[in-house]
């Protein structure tokens, strides 16, 4: 199918039809799921009970669903502030610390440099799931248990490989010469970093950011597992719960409504900073 | 070890500072790099050390701890529920797999050259896998539900089915309705590491082969494929490396059910370690689990490093 496409003079009107009756087509499926739910979650609750065919409202537009949600547990507008923090605070420390370390894995020469840095991508091997249970117990020790502190500090050690990767790779493609100019002119190792290379690197820096609110927004395992307090869920552990009916009757117009809300800061990050997200993609991919 | 590792940063200046070495001012670095390697120590080397010896013990969560040597690994041998978890997972791996470069090699064929409107077909086939495997397992839970879903209700509707069929009943519609949702999340993202790959072969390769009279399929099958084998073998352990650790979609869409039959072993691990506090032996399910990821990546580092040796 696509292989005849590709190898079918673009420059017809049948291969150009074709080709984007396919495309128009492959697209629709894709995004269907995700503009059905959308548009369900507008539906008065009663309606939206109803099998989604089809998918609009029929019976007028209605934002019960969303008003719905607040009054699950701790309710969504909570886990909602909670998801925010944990992510936000997630991609704060994650640009901070990765931007550091990779300044310094990049700038200087120091004893272990080596092994720290294979240290800290070889945790990319591990994976996380079989750490948990470790990490719970000594968040308890912390005295963090079902904080989103405590949270938060995982998750920023769970995005240092990739970050840290990027951002080193992201220094070393500044010359040196740059540095060793502001050096001469008098600039000190901090005013250095933050004044010269920061706007040289900014690149792999919104890069680092994308990728660590995407994952922290989105991590459900491990929130699920440290977060055992309902006053503490973040959105993915609260949508579960609602959809497991753990309150009751299970509202599916809730869970749309929640879903959307889910979904909607992600996708619009990613239409924004689309770039940057391949730009990650495929600095991954390729090295 | 953590807090040796700050305080060694800070003294590393001046120890340098008293041999009068030339290139202690780069020791600074240490101090650049102090965060990282606190967190990773604290969050990721130490509960490491702690899961291969916590493995080694009888480990409630309330009350005291006892060393029991290798018991843990022995009854593992004898658990056949963890075996039937395990095979369920890699059944699952190869299954999705497939599916995924099924779906994805076409895709990133479509996509692969620049023109009208290409942007936007990836883009599109791109955008659920921005979104979270846990929102798109609620959104599908509710497509797939029986009452108020979307599949079940819209079969009936246009007489495919006498009547509404709960799809997720029995393992196998409950089982490929996971894989295609699955496929519908991921499959934008293998798209795009092969479109890279194959944007990489040389077009003057396979301009040649055109003018030397090679047909569409010869040209893929000899230039097209083995130029790529380096990215296929990264799409490959990438898919096959997210499928093993499979927990999310399975424990929101299915539960595990029906009666147990969709449980994976990271889903295995998660039921003794937080649902039954058998952490010990939770700790030795993970370690065989982390074994197994181990000697995948290893693999992984082999293939990619040498394009020949496959």
């Amino acid at each position: 199918m696509a292989a005849a496409t590709l190898s079918a003079d673009r420059g017809t009107l049948g291969s150009f039809v074709a080709r984007h009756s396919i495309g128009l087509f492959l697209s629709a499926i894709f995004i269907a799921p995700i503009f059905w739910t959308l548009l369900s979650s507008l539906k008065p609750p009663p309606e939206a009970r109803q099998p989604p065919l089809p998918p609009w409202p029929t019976t007028g537009f209605s934002i019960e669903n969303y008003v719905a949600l607040d009054s699950f547990g701790a309710g969504l507008w909570h886990s909602a502030q909670n998801s925010i923090f944990v992510s936000v605070s997630s991609v704060l420390l994650t640009a901070v610390i990765s931007l550091l370390a990779g300044y310094g894995f990049s700038r200087f020469t120091f004893p272990f440099k080596n092994l720290f840095f294979i240290m800290i991508l070889s945790t990319i091997m591990i994976p996380f799931q079989s750490i948990l249970t470790p990490i719970f117990l000594l968040l308890a020790t912390f005295k963090l248990q079902n904080t989103l502190t405590g949270l938060v500090l995982v998750y920023v050690t769970l995005q240092l490989p990739f970050s840290i990767f990027m951002m080193r790779n992201a220094f070393d493609a500044v010359p040196k010469e740059i540095e060793e100019a502001a050096r001469i002119d008098g600039a000190r190792s901090v005013a250095l970093l933050t004044r010269i290379m920061l706007p040289l690197v900014w690149p792999g820096l919104v890069t680092v950011a994308l990728f660590a609110f995407l994952n922290t927004w989105n991590e459900f395992i491990a929130a699920l597992v440290l977060m055992t307090d309902q006053e503490k869920f973040t959105l993915p552990i609260m949508m579960t719960a609602v959809q497991s009916g753990r309150f009751g009757a299970i509202n599916w117009g809730a869970v749309q409504a929640g879903v959307t809300v889910m979904m909607i800061p992600c996708l619009i990050l990613f239409l924004l900073l689309q770039r940057f997200y391949i730009r990650g993609l495929t600095a991954g991919a390729v090295k | 070890m953590s807090s040796t590792t700050p305080s060694a940063a800070a003294s590393a200046p001046l120890r340098a500072a008293r041999k009068g070495r030339p290139d202690r001012s780069q020791w600074i670095g240490l101090v650049y790099i102090a965060p990282a390697i606190a967190l990773v120590t604290v969050f990721f080397v130490i509960p490491l050390g702690m899961t291969a010896w916590m493995s080694l013990h009888n480990w409630p969560l309330m009350g005291g701890h006892s060393f029991i040597g290798l018991d843990n690994y022995v009854a593992i041998t004898k658990d056949t529920r963890f075996w039937n978890a395990l095979k369920f997972t890699l059944y699952y791996t190869v299954i999705i797999t497939i599916a995924i470069f099924a779906v994805a090699f076409p895709l990133a064929l479509f996509v692969e050259r620049p023109g009208r409107m290409t942007g936007f077909y990836r883009t599109s086939f791109f955008l659920p896998v921005v979104v979270g495997f846990a929102s798109a397992s609620l959104l599908w839970s509710w497509l797939l539900n029986v009452d108020s879903g979307l599949f079940s209700p819209a079969a009936y509707q246009l007489g495919l089915t006498p009547k509404k069929v709960n799809l997720i009943a029995n393992f196998d519609t409950a089982f490929w309705s996971v894989i295609v949702m699955v496929v519908w999340k991921v499959a934008g993202f293998t798209m795009i590491i092969l479109m890279t790959g194959l944007q990489s072969i040389p077009g003057d390769l396979t301009e040649a082969a055109k003018i030397d009279g090679a047909n569409a399929w010869q040209r893929f099958t000899q230039i097209t494929l083995p130029l790529m084998r380096r990215t296929l073998a990264l799409a490959l352990i990438l898919s096959v490396a997210g499928s093993i650790l499979a927990f999310d979609q399975f424990y929101i869409m299915l539960r595990g059910g029906p009666r147990n039959s969709t449980i994976t072993a990271v889903y295995w691990i998660f039921n003794q370690s937080f649902v039954s506090f058998k952490l010990g032996y939770g700790a030795a399910l993970s370690m065989v689990l982390l074994v197994i990821l181990v000697v995948l990546s290893l693999i992984q580092l082999r293939l990619l490093r040498n394009p020949e040796g496959t």
